[in-house]
């Protein structure tokens, strides 16, 4: 794991953000939040192209020098992630793949047995995957020994803004799971969010809706951006105790009479 | 013949290669994949790849997303 860098498959990153394509209300303000997050990867999803009417592509109105991580966002099943990662891989000449298979709509929550199963074929095919799951320690493992390129817990369920949910998985994640890349993904709702995500050891946090649904997008772009390093800062620096009780900060003696 | 384009019924004539139909269709050709009854087919075989009667095609683009829900076995 490095300590200054991100680093994912190879590919070495100065921000540990990296964020969506998603919900923004106009190209402008995509963009303008890309500019201000300082990220240097951004998510894509794979859909049918309309056949009535011309489209652009809407990669032109990303960045070129971002790196574009395509993800299968929709798929419901294995196989369905599979055919979508091959598609992504061919239209775009990567081997990134953020692997995400859905088991429920309401929650968005991920198949995690699907997942396991694709992230095995991904792999024999040369993919570097990250793939979505729960924040659990056990799949976590499965996901690690299937070889995949880091894994992607999620902090809370896609597009609630909820924050961390379970701070306590991510910790025994990070504590057993040293040398693994771990990306936080999903749930992130404000900047305090991402801090507590990156004090608890990820390595870095995917997000989307939270600065796309935010009133001013390039202003909260900008706010994780300080929130994701000021967490990793606390990360390294190693947090001081908590205590029950009060541990004072002035001496104790020479307090006038 | 008859084939299918994301999911659409589309009567053609004669036997054009994967390659005219994309042409015909007005696709641009960057930054698009295509799969034919399944399996992904490579920008350079388009040309060689002729369609026959009942293929089933699935020509994809990138979109915006984070997650995007409406995409599942029906879809793709």
């Amino acid at each position: 794991m490095s300590r200054k860098n991100l680093v994912i498959a190879g590919r070495t990153f100065s921000s540990r953000l990296i964020i969506g394509t998603g919900k923004y209300r106009n190209y402008d303000e995509m963009r303008s939040a890309h500019d201000a997050s300082g990220a240097e990867m951004v998510t894509v999803a794979v859909r049918r192209v309309p056949l009535d009417r011309s489209t652009e592509s809407f990669l032109d109105h990303l960045n070129p020098a971002l790196q574009i991580l395509p993800n299968t966002a929709g798929c419901y099943t294995a196989d369905d992630a599979v055919r979508t990662a091959r598609l992504s891989r061919e239209a775009l000449q990567t081997d990134l793949v953020k692997l995400e298979v859905i088991g429920d709509q309401t929650t968005l929550f991920p198949d995690n047995e699907q997942t396991l199963e694709a992230a095995r074929i991904l792999v024999k095919e040369g993919f570097a995957v990250l793939p979505y799951f729960n924040d659990d320690l056990i799949m976590a493992k499965k996901l690690l020994d299937a070889g995949c390129a880091a894994i992607m817990p999620l902090a809370a369920p896609i597009g609630s803004g909820l924050g961390v949910q379970n701070p306590a998985n991510l910790r025994i994640m990070r504590e057993q799971l040293p040398d693994a890349t771990i990306i936080v993904d999903a749930g992130v709702g404000t900047a305090s969010d991402a801090a507590i995500a990156m004090e608890l050891g990820a390595d870095g946090v995917l997000m989307n809706t939270a600065i796309a649904e935010a009133e001013d997008p390039a202003k909260m772009a900008t706010a994780m951006k300080l929130a994701i390093e000021a967490g990793r800062l606390a990360y390294l620096a190693g947090r001081m105790p908590k205590r029950l009780y009060a541990s004072a900060s002035s001496p104790l003696q020479g307090v006038i009479k | 013949m008859r084939v299918y384009v994301n999911g659409e019924s589309r009567e053609i004539q004669g036997t054009p290669s994967l390659a005219e139909l994309i042409a015909e269709l007005d696709l641009p050709a960057a930054r698009i994949a295509v799969e034919v009854n399944r399996e992904v087919v490579r920008r350079g075989e388009w040309v060689n790849t002729m369609l026959r009667d009942g293929d089933k095609i699935e020509i994809v683009h990138f979109v915006g997303g984070g997650f995007v829900p409406f995409c599942g076995s029906d879809n793709i």
